[in-house]
């Protein structure tokens, strides 16, 4: 029993996860198939650990449920569309879709099936070593043999943010901005003006003042 | 123990639906952004699955690399959506032939 408690907890959650793709792409309201999606990542992060990648289940989960499904949700909530012009077609394409996606999935599953990725011919490897640390093994590597690689995917995550920003960036009018340039290059000349007063006779009215 | 065939099997499976989800769901850029996140799951699902049985960690590397990329591009598609429903108050893909000749 306990032997195949893997495979049971395979199945449930390539059932889960499968379905959550199904409902990701039949939603009507795209905040939903946010919501599905989120359940599809979580699910895939779990067949994960039962691949003993832990350090990208975990990275996985913080990173797309929290980082990436959260900016999707923002956006989809805040754009103000109607939804219902943009599902026209969907059941005229329902046949077409169905038929190649079910053909490329049984194509592939022609050629990584059983008979060539089965039990005999790709035998699974043993429980990982005590002592064994997923998150340290690929830490080893990525600092060593992918340092390169790695410092160019903190550029591409560099470029990302900068675009990010430089394209949603915009000026309004109607907001008042200050200009530090300006500031910084006022003289005291442009601000303060000393006005020299005669002792006898006070300040002089102010124009259009009474008397 | 669960063979190797079943988590390629699954991949293929999650990478069709994502290719239906890009059919059915032609004029909303939103869901088409999704689907394409469901693809380079159903090929990191890969990935690990032939790193483990492999028994080889390059295989994780790779997909940390993907999961790097494929943030940036999605938040980097995101910006654009936004800016796009800014200027045409539409995400429909058919309203987009601004360039077309």
């Amino acid at each position: 029993m306990s032997a195949n408690l893997p495979l049971i907890a395979f199945y449930v959650s390539a059932g889960i996860l499968i379905l959550a793709a199904l409902r990701v792409i039949t939603a009507r309201n795209p905040v939903h198939a946010a919501l599905w999606l989120v359940l599809a990542f979580f699910t895939a992060a779990d067949l994960w650990l039962l691949l003993h990648a832990e350090f990208l289940a975990v990275a996985l989960v913080l990173v797309y449920v929290g980082a990436v499904m959260v900016l999707f949700l923002f956006v989809v909530m805040m754009l103000d569309i109607n939804f219902d012009r943009l599902r026209e077609g969907f059941w005229r394409y329902v046949p077409l879709a169905g038929g190649v996606g079910l053909l490329m999935a049984l194509e592939m599953a022609l050629v990584v099936g059983a008979r060539e990725f089965g039990l005999q011919s790709a035998p699974p490897p043993g429980e990982p070593a005590p002592g064994y640390s997923n998150t340290k093994e690929l830490g080893r590597l990525l600092y060593t043999d992918y340092v390169f690689p790695f410092e160019l995917a903190a550029v591409v995550l560099l470029v990302a943010i900068v675009a990010a920003i430089a394209l949603t960036l915009r000026r309004r009018k109607e907001t008042r901005y200050q200009d530090p340039a300006a500031q910084l290059s006022a003289t005291k000349a442009a601000r303060l003006k000393i006005v020299k007063v005669e002792p006898d006779r006070g300040t002089p009215p102010a124009e259009g003042q009474a008397k | 123990m669960i063979p190797l065939s079943h988590y390629l099997v699954l991949g293929a499976v999650l990478f069709a639906i994502a290719v239906a989800g890009i059919f059915l769901n032609r004029k909303n850029l939103i869901v088409i952004l999704m689907a394409i996140e469901l693809m380079l799951l159903a090929v990191n699902m890969n990935f690990i699955a032939f790193s483990h049985f492999l028994g080889d960690p390059a295989g994780q590397v790779f997909v940390f690399f993907i999961l790097t990329v494929a943030a940036a591009e999605s938040a980097i598609g995101l910006a654009i959506l936004v800016t796009l429903f800014r200027n045409l108050k539409s995400i429909n893909v058919d309203d987009l032939g601004s360039l077309k000749g």
